[in-house]
């Protein structure tokens, strides 16, 4: 039930009404645990199913083995190929997405009520017993190898690309979890096999469930689908050691319009100053049409259709980091804008006004993105990975309004480097 | 009058869920002409407020192309009664999210806020429908932002300068032709009268629909719609929305694009097919079948033949979008493995369409396509985001809400006779228009 009305008013920008998130938890008989809200009122369940590390977990020499794992989860499993596979899946009408990215492989699943048994064994044997046939891998392959082709002549990837390269070096997040066409096209089927067991452990595992199901019906539900995966699984790399030193890099490519993206040391979540930080991002690049950065840049200037600026948090790293993208013939202009923003922000920080109006668009946004079972599941998971207490939600809030215009001055010139923003550009920028 | 629909609509014992969704959706319509959706959602405290005006880029004037999409822009600078950036920065300091979007139909205003905001959204979006107050300078400022957006999703983008170029070869004389965003040459010189002049003739409120959907009751909203928008006079000058039709195409238009920026090749076909009319949808319910069994996934004809059994493409696909207001194309596209020559594709899939105008429809194939078509209306309540834009698109497309809610019962009754009837029309060499997209290497040979 996600529903539950307490209106609070205050004096200028009034909180929204709230809604009430009842999350349980639950542990299976075989010790699988799973955050739950039961919403009987439409059949069906959607389920989130996480395991941490992701791509970074590829061995050496094996760049891309857990992204061309996962895209083959559902391409083969006992007696069934992709085609009897897919068959399968739609004879139930059942929706399973298969994901990987830098820090975890997601799987997503929304199975109908009237055959959630059926639908779930379904995708147990792909997600327990894959068994990677050769022809799919060659398959799957090519469209791998398709898009890093592609990637090499997209400006946002060359960009994105070269961007961790800087900031990451040696590091598995230095390099793209696809792989590069040279280690992809050296991938054997022993290498799934292998990347399979290395990231989808117990030992990293965590689930979110939202829909027409009981906490009772969920624990043997969960050991049925993940009970005979392998309880521990390849170790974690360890974290990335970040120091960006500033400065603009220039990456040639053909095209109209440059895309940069820039950069800077982050900060951390636990970090106590971590809401200050947020609000001030807000502010700063990355509250939509109100920031400063979309202010100066676009409203003002017309430079671009749009910029922005993000708090990055990952597992092994934390970075500051932005993008705009604008005609070669004006993107140096964008470019010292965005600096003159960063140097301003940094020295006198935000107005008691802005600090206002941001933590109202927070606090007030904050409930919207609880708009549906598979966006609350997805929340659960991110929040049980990032260790997040299960009453989280109910005092985060709390936490963006505890924040004072004085914190935020100081945290501005503590955390804003503008010296040691490093952007790269992508295109045949002009004056840079 | 206030019709209320809560339809569930008794099917058949074979089949386990209902064909025809419990959308929860009221309409009405106010004194000057404006039409109202209700969508109910009560499981959170949110609400979506959308105006929709029937009015796209497909109801420019020949060379204004882009003033559509220029003029929605301009719609959150200043009016009579806010200044400009105040629309979203209003919308934000209330915790939510506004934004607009403009295609060949419509142009639509959405916000997205806690349902206690309701009044206020519908107080500023009545504003703004008649009296924004636009400067010389911001124009030129704005129109400078556009022409970023054209080179962000366009220009930077070699698939859509191809897709450009062959919009263009399939329409001859209506505007779908022409891109939404509007040919760079144009948007150089759109003005601010050219934006007052579309902005007079297309915004008013007998041209609008309201949808608003979430946690609120039909009779609230109607009080509050009468109040902000039932005051607004009719455009009593409001054009007919009658554009140029399309001549009998007569004969296969090719083209071939090339960039080097283009990394992977691919071959696509268009063809010219009817969309869904009022009271006339089983043709496009057909067309949409069709498309889903050809190209509907791993399992679809394309997929299967092209990528499972011969190998000599990576990935194939047919798609139909059939929510138009006129002509629309159903479409075939086939990206060739490493070593297959663009011929060679091409041929490779047009032999799999032949061989399917033999064979015929796989009867289970089509079964699980259905049943897929009925749980997508469970798994949609999920969204009441989802079924306010199915509204929104339906009704500017020229359809009723007796004709969006009775679609899904007829993709359900659909017959594979059917289905073939409407391949035969459909598959015409003559009417269609083929795009090589490729590589300099591979146009250099």
């Amino acid at each position: 039930m996600i529903r539950a009305f307490i209106t609070c008013v205050t004096l200028f920008v009034a909180m929204p009404a709230w809604a009430e998130i009842n999350i349980k938890e639950v542990t299976s008989p075989g010790g699988i645990n799973a955050w739950l809200v039961e919403e009987p009122s439409i059949p069906f369940v959607a389920l989130e199913i996480r395991f941490k590390g992701g791509t970074s977990l590829d061995a050496e020499g094996a760049r891309g083995a857990t992204n061309l794992m996962v895209g083959l989860l559902e391409e083969g499993t006992g007696d069934m190929d992709a085609q009897a596979f897919a068959k399968a899946s739609e004879e139930l009408a059942a929706q399973f997405g298969y994901d990987s990215h830098a820090d975890a492989v997601s799987i997503s699943a929304r199975v109908l009520t009237e055959n959630r048994d059926e639908a779930l064994a379904l995708l147990r044997k792909s997600l327990v017993a894959p068994s990677f046939p050769q022809d799919a891998l060659d398959r799957v392959r090519e469209q791998v190898l398709s898009g890093l082709r592609s990637d090499l002549k997209d400006p946002d990837k060359i960009a994105g690309a070269r961007m961790a390269e800087i900031i990451y070096g040696d590091h598995p997040y230095g390099s793209a979890g696809e792989g590069t066409i040279e280690s992809v096209s050296h991938l054997t089927r022993e290498d799934m096999f292998a990347a399979h067991k290395g990231a989808m452990a117990k030992d990293r595992l965590f689930v979110g469930v939202v829909g027409d199901i009981t906490a009772e019906e969920l624990g043997p539900v969960l050991d049925a689908l993940l009970g005979d995966l392998p309880e521990t699984g390849a170790p974690m790399p360890g974290p990335a050691e970040v120091d960006i030193m500033g400065g603009v890099d220039v990456v040639d490519f053909d095209t109209p319009q440059s895309v940069a993206v820039f950069a800077q040391n982050g900060i951390d979540r636990d970090d106590e100053d971590f809401f200050a930080a947020y609000v001030l991002n807000t502010i700063l690049g990355g509250g939509g049409f109100e920031s400063r950065l979309m202010t100066e840049v676009r409203e003002k200037r017309g430079l671009t259709y749009g910029v922005y600026s993000y708090i990055v948090l990952r597992d092994l790293a934390n970075v500051y980091m932005g993008s705009v993208s604008s005609a070669n013939d004006r993107v140096a202009q964008a470019i010292e804008v965005i600096q003159d923003e960063w140097a301003l922000m940094a020295a006198e920080g935000p107005t008691a006004d802005e600090v206002e109006k941001a933590k109202a668009l927070l606090t007030g946004a904050y409930p919207l993105r609880f708009d549906g079972n598979g966006a609350i599941a997805t929340i659960m998971v991110s929040m049980q990975m990032d260790n997040m207490p299960i009453d989280y939600i109910a005092t985060r809030n709390d936490k963006v309004d505890a924040v004072t215009v004085e914190d935020m001055k100081r945290v501005a010139g503590e955390l804003l480097t503008p010296e040691k923003l490093q952007f790269v550009v992508v295109g045949k920028p002009e004056g840079l | 009058m206030l019709r209320r629909f809560v339809c569930a609509l008794a099917m058949g014992a074979a089949i386990a869920l209902p064909a025809q969704a419990e959308d929860q959706v009221t309409d009405f319509m106010l004194e000057n002409g404006m039409q109202v959706v209700v969508v109910e959602d009560h499981r959170a405290p949110v609400v979506m407020h959308m105006v929709w005006y029937k009015a796209g880029s497909a109801d420019e004037k020949p060379g204004v192309s882009g003033v559509a999409h220029f003029l929605e822009h301009l719609l959150f600078k200043a009016t009579d009664k806010i200044e400009s950036g105040e629309f979203s920065a209003t919308v934000a300091a209330n915790g939510g999210r506004d934004n607009a979007f403009t295609s060949y139909d419509v142009t639509a205003y959405h916000q997205r806020v806690a349902a206690d905001r309701l009044e206020l959204m519908m107080s500023m979006e009545s504003d703004r429908m008649v009296n924004i107050r636009l400067g010389e300078e911001e124009i030129l400022i704005e129109r400078d932002v556009i022409i970023e957006e054209r080179n962000q999703r366009v220009e930077n983008n070699p698939g859509a300068l191809f897709r450009e170029q062959l919009n263009a070869a399939q329409y001859l004389n209506h505007r779908y032709g022409i891109p939404i965003i509007g040919w760079r040459h144009e948007m150089e010189a759109l003005g601010l009268e050219d934006a007052l002049e579309y902005y007079g003739t297309y915004y008013a409120p007998n041209n609008a629909i309201l949808i608003v959907a979430g946690d609120v009751e039909p009779e609230e909203v109607k009080a509050l719609a009468e109040q902000y928008y039932g005051v607004i006079p009719a455009n009593p000058d409001l054009p007919e929305r009658a554009r140029p039709s399309e001549p009998p195409q007569t004969s296969a238009r090719r083209m071939e694009f090339y960039d080097a920026r283009v990394a992977q090749p691919y071959v696509t076909r268009s063809y010219l097919a009817p969309e869904r009319n009022p009271g006339d949808q089983r043709g496009a319910a057909a067309l949409t079948l069709l498309a889903d069994l050809l190209g509907g996934g791993q399992t679809s004809v394309l997929s299967q033949k092209l990528q499972f059994e011969d190998k000599n493409s990576i990935y194939a696909t047919a798609w139909y979008r059939g929510t138009s207001l006129d002509a629309t194309t159903f479409n075939l596209l086939t990206v060739p493995a490493p070593g297959i020559g663009m011929q060679e594709a091409e041929d490779a899939m047009d032999a799999v369409v032949a061989e399917f105008m033999e064979t015929g429809v796989d009867e289970a194939h089509l079964e699980r396509i259905k049943m897929q078509l009925r749980a997508s209306q469970i798994y949609e309540r999920d969204n009441v985001d989802s079924v306010a834009n199915r509204y929104g698109r339906g009704l500017t497309s020229g359809l009723t809400i007796a004709d969006i809610q009775e679609w899904p019962e007829i993709l359900q009754s659909i017959t594979s006779e059917e289905i073939m009837a409407a391949a035969e029309m459909i598959f015409d060499r003559k009417k269609s228009v083929t795009g090589w997209l490729l590589t300099e290497e591979e146009a250099a040979q």
